[in-house]
């Protein structure tokens, strides 16, 4: 109980105390401290709701289970070494003058005010509140991406705002409906969209209402994840924002969105009893990786290249999720680790990256091992191990997923395969050049910090050669509290 | 034959009374605008002086320019027949519905637009093309308002729907608010009002009905501009029968009828001052403004249709 | 007695509503947008005044005045005061092709009516029938949206679509949960005031309020 509070309040603490503090070098300081207590109360409390096997807190308005509480100590984590990654990164900002003081607060205390939203929204038993936590995650990163003030970096940010604030707000829309006809159940009040209790009761909604609802959440929620053909915004918020912004858009906004849609679709399974939500599902997500794929090819810019990336690994993640069976969800459970560890890895990098060569296009960007091997060689293995090779986690997942399509819907491995194996492709063609070569005389030397990127790296590969058993049981656990409605509905 | 008697009664009671209408119009706006107008009986002094008068013809009129105005004439006096005004059903209305009447009045139109061009100046040929322009836009709206009403009554004949609506009991059905207001503004466009046309102007570039008449001269002209009266009348009573039926006699005694002559004549009065203060206070939109006016009408009526079935079906 | 009399004033709201959302599309001026805009807020927190009435709803009683003060008057008025300092309120916004976004905007009626029909007909609630209405107003809202190229009248659209949002809650469902809402209108509140700074930087960094201007530098950005 008390962990669970101090989860929540340390970033809160964090985000209202870094607003007021100008000395730049102390803030970042305390934000990595805030980062740290954060992670380590998640990782406690993910313990105790292991050993209790789930958590309701405050009166039955949090509720914590093995499904949510990993995202909790996965946001927390990447939360955390992002504020350890960016403490000399924005320094090098604002020594370059792209930002100043007063952005400089702006920054931390929105950083760690998006965290609150993050946390909030995983550990809500609410889905009105979900809906909430995660507009303010939003709000919070609008902010963030507009940070240089740039034209270029207005624009993303006002796309990024009318986009996903039209995809929210049919989110709401589909959140309303299910109030609509789960208040003739629960009653008048916060029960009726309590998920726990919706989840009870899931048979008794109506199965037409839960179906339009569903259509109107996959569209909103899918906006959020950046699913094709909803992605518009995607590349241009993480091109144009702060690096360390881009690492935790993709590695959790997008993870706390997709949540947010599994957790709908497990009421949605229950009420209709067919399988409508999964396929949507798997379209969306079949689509997305498909569309992502081919715009890899057609990059300039490093960053964008990257969050296209990110859009092919969420369209997997929809359509294991979609697909849902235990495999799948457990493949997809194991992915999203992975995903967010790699992806922020590789922003990290990237970001090191585009400050020693001055610029985000990647025809600039030359000779990388040479001018700075950590960056070189982590941008290297950072996108074999996002491409899919095999020592590493991503490749376990997609192993796992394909193992689980099979089963079920053969003729999609087709599919996927092709969309991996084009990704795959663009990844390298634009990689090579850049890590191999002769460096440019733009280049100047830069203070990086590699530490939380090998961290990432080196995890992403503990998970590929072989996942801890408490980690895998832990899985095993989510992966079947998502499927156990869908099951209830093949027995009957 | 009683019904019959009353039919004729009804239809001359809306010729002869039509002048009147109009000047009483004309005497409200003249008074709102603090002048003492020309009298009540004017226009009826006008078109007495217009049938006196000898007709000029154009050296190029053909034989439709002579027939115009009698059909104009005719249609929209057939027309005024068929709209109720005092007894709910008459033999006439029992036939006729609100297609029929629409179509009267394609008739009328159609002819005054055809004499407009026949002459081959520039005027008849433009106040025809604008003409029609107006109504290709105006027609569809009004049908599209009537229908609103003939959903819940399910017919478009005027007497079912006139008793349908003094049947149900009164509720709050913004559908027909909507399709009142549409109602309200093709009425303007399809008489010549201000918001769309100036009745009284002569002025080139603005005129639509004065432009297509312009050549008309002695009992031609008077037919035309009585015909323009009638319309008017006409077009009050329709609004008031779909709209504020109530006080309308529906069997054919003399009370009934004295009281129903009453309640119309009031209501009449209301509905025309309410067109004169509108004539006082608006001013007159641009010629590019009026298919937008006038597609506003339709949208609404539109909006008045699908309000029916989203709010109003189960009620 | 009471109950019906209810419904009719909540379905004259709801047309109301949708009247109001298709003036909103058609408006060329940005001044007389904000005045729709106001009169969709003070429409809505009468429909939750009359909701509550109806229903002895007293939750609702408090988010009516809640909404009539926030979406009746203080985002209106927050929108006006950028409007005029700005110095944008003379500018005239010219729509895409009125005609063609009339008739999209009845198509999109249609279909929302067509969309929501299978909940109808299940639900019990008196209030139901304003579901299609809040669709239909939503689907328009976000039309405005996207026809519209300046940037202040997108938020109005934006804005527009959390209005009828809120009419659905409120007209359909009598309300959702006081904490639900009240977190919904913190962070339209917040998202709100974003946008207002939004409106400075915009202005500062590309000399207009056009849209399209912003994506140029998006692309210019990309291809530089």
């Amino acid at each position: 109980m008390m962990l669970f509070v101090a989860t929540l309040l340390s970033p809160l603490a964090g985000g209202l105390l870094l607003g007021w503090m100008n000395h730049s070098k102390l803030a970042a300081r305390l934000n990595i401290l805030t980062g740290v207590t954060t992670f380590v109360c998640s990782l406690l409390l993910a313990l105790q709701v292991l050993a209790d096997d789930h958590f309701d807190a405050l009166g039955g308005w949090f509720h914590l289970d093995a499904y949510n509480v990993f995202l909790i100590v996965l946001t927390a984590f990447v939360g955390m070494t992002t504020t350890i990654f960016s403490a000399p990164y924005m320094q090098h900002e604002l020594e370059h003058g792209r930002v100043d003081a007063r952005r400089m607060r702006l920054y931390h205390s929105m950083f760690q005010l998006f965290q609150l939203g993050m946390l909030l929204g995983f550990t809500t038993n609410n889905i009105g509140v979900l809906w909430v936590s995660l507009e303010l995650a939003t709000l919070a990163t609008v902010l963030l991406v507009s940070l240089y003030r740039t034209p270029a970096s207005i624009a993303a940010a006002w796309k990024y705002f009318i986009l996903c604030g039209m995809g929210i707000a049919l989110a709401l829309f589909g959140t309303v409906l299910i109030f609509f006809t789960s208040s003739s159940v629960l009653g008048h009040g916060n029960e009726a969209l309590t998920w726990t209790l919706l989840l009870q009761h899931a048979s008794e909604l109506d199965p037409a209402v839960m179906t339009v609802a569903f259509c109107f959440l996959m569209v909103g929620y899918g906006t959020k994840v950046g699913l094709a053909p909803m992605h518009a915004w995607l590349p241009d918020a993480h091109g144009e924002g702060p690096t360390p912004v881009s690492a935790v858009l993709s590695g959790l906004l997008l993870n706390l969105a997709l949540y947010a849609l599994v957790r709908c679709k497990m009421l949605v399974d229950g009420a209709t009893a067919s399988e409508l939500a999964g396929h949507m599902m798997m379209g969306f997500g079949m689509v997305s990786l498909l569309v992502a794929a081919f715009s890899l090819h057609q990059q300039r810019d490093i960053k964008r290249m990257f969050s296209f990336s990110s859009i092919e690994h969420m369209g997997l993640m929809t359509f294991a999720f979609g697909i849902g069976t235990q495999l799948a969800s457990f493949a997809a459970l194991l992915h999203m680790t992975v995903h967010s560890l790699v992806k922020s890895g590789i922003f990290f990098t990237v970001g090191h990256a585009a400050q020693a060569m001055g610029t985000q296009k990647m025809a600039q960007i030359r000779g990388l091992i040479r001018h700075h091997p950590g960056i070189g060689w982590g941008l290297l293995i950072g996108t074999a191990a996002i491409a899919g090779f095999p020592p590493f986690g991503v490749f376990t997942s997609e192993f796992l997923l394909f193992t689980a399509a099979l089963h079920t819907h053969p003729w999609t491995c087709v599919v996927l395969l092709l969309g991996l194996l084009i990704a795959m492709a663009g990844l390298f063609r634009a990689v090579q050049p850049m890590v191999y070569g002769e460096v440019p005389e733009q280049a100047v030397p830069v203070q990086v910090n590699m530490l939380p990127v090998y961290i990432h790296f080196a995890l992403a590969l503990l998970l590929g050669l072989s996942i801890p058993v408490f980690l895998a049981s832990w899985y095993d656990e989510a992966a079947a509290l998502i499927i156990s409605t869908s099951v209830e509905v093949t027995i009957l | 034959m009683k019904a019959v008697l009353f039919q004729l009664l009804q239809a001359l009671l809306l010729v002869v009374l039509a002048p009147l209408a109009a000047g009483f119009v004309a005497t409200c706006k003249a008074r709102l605008q603090n002048r003492r107008g020309a009298g009540l009986l004017q226009p009826w002094r006008n078109l007495r002086k217009l049938f006196g008068k000898e007709v000029v013809l154009a050296a190029h009129a053909s034989w439709i320019f002579r027939v115009a105005p009698y059909v104009v004439f005719t249609a929209t006096v057939m027309a005024a027949s068929v709209v109720p005004a005092l007894l709910v059903s008459t033999p006439l209305s029992l036939t006729a519905d609100v297609i029929a009447l629409v179509a009267l009045l394609a008739l009328a139109r159609f002819f005054l637009a055809l004499a407009g061009m026949d002459i081959g100046t520039a005027f008849g040929g433009m106040g025809a093309s604008r003409e029609m322009t107006f109504s290709a836009l105006a027609e569809p709206a009004m049908l599209m308002s009537v229908f609103v009403l003939s959903l819940g009554a399910h017919s478009t004949n005027l007497t079912t729907m006139i008793s349908h609506t003094l049947d149900t009991p009164l509720v709050l059905q913004p559908s027909i608010a909507f399709a009142l207001v549409a109602m309200l503004m093709i009425a303007l466009a399809e008489n010549g009002r201000i918001p769309v046309d100036n009745p009284t102007t002569h002025l080139e570039l603005t005129m639509v009905h004065e432009a297509m008449i312009l050549e008309y001269s002695g009992r031609h002209l008077a037919l035309m501009e009585w015909a323009a009266m009638i319309k008017l009348l006409l077009f009050a009573t329709l609004i008031l029968d779909l709209f504020f039926p109530w006080g309308m006699a529906t069997d054919a005694g003399l009370m009934a009828m004295l009281l129903a002559l009453l309640c119309w004549l009031l209501k009449l009065a209301v509905l025309l001052l309410l067109l004169a203060v509108c004539e006082t206070s608006l001013a007159k939109l641009r010629l590019f403004e009026v298919p937008e006016f006038l597609s506003t009408a339709f949208v609404l009526a539109f909006l008045g249709l699908l309000i029916h079935y989203m709010l109003e079906v189960s009620l | 007695m009471t109950g019906s009399f209810t419904l009719q004033l909540v379905n004259g709201l709801a047309a109301l509503m949708l009247l109001v959302s298709f003036a909103l599309l058609a408006q060329h001026r940005i001044l007389s947008v904000l005045h729709w805009f106001a009169l969709q807020g003070v429409l809505l927190a009468a429909t939750a005044g009359i909701v509550a009435w109806g229903t002895d709803n007293h939750e609702l009683y408090i988010s009516a005045i809640m909404t009539l003060l926030l979406k009746g008057a203080l985002l209106p008025w927050l929108l006006w005061r950028a409007v005029m300092q700005l110095h944008v309120h003379r500018e005239i916004e010219p729509l895409m092709n009125s005609t063609v976004t009339m008739l999209m905007a009845l198509a999109v009626t249609l279909f929302s009516f067509h969309i929501v029909q299978p909940i109808e007909q299940m639900s019990a609630l008196i209030t139901r029938n304003s579901m299609a209405i809040a669709t239909a107003c939503m689907l328009l809202g976000m039309l405005m949206m996207i026809t519209r190229k300046k940037a202040i009248t997108q938020v109005v659209g934006f804005l527009a679509v959390e209005n009828s949002l809120f009419f659905a809650a409120i007209g359909a469902t009598n309300g959702m949960p006081l904490v639900v809402e009240i977190g919904v209108a913190f962070d339209v509140l917040i998202a709100a005031l974003i946008f207002g700074l939004f409106f400075f930087q915009i202005r500062t960094t590309f000399d207009s309020l056009e849209v399209d201007a912003m994506q140029q530098s998006l692309r210019e950005d990309d291809e530089a």
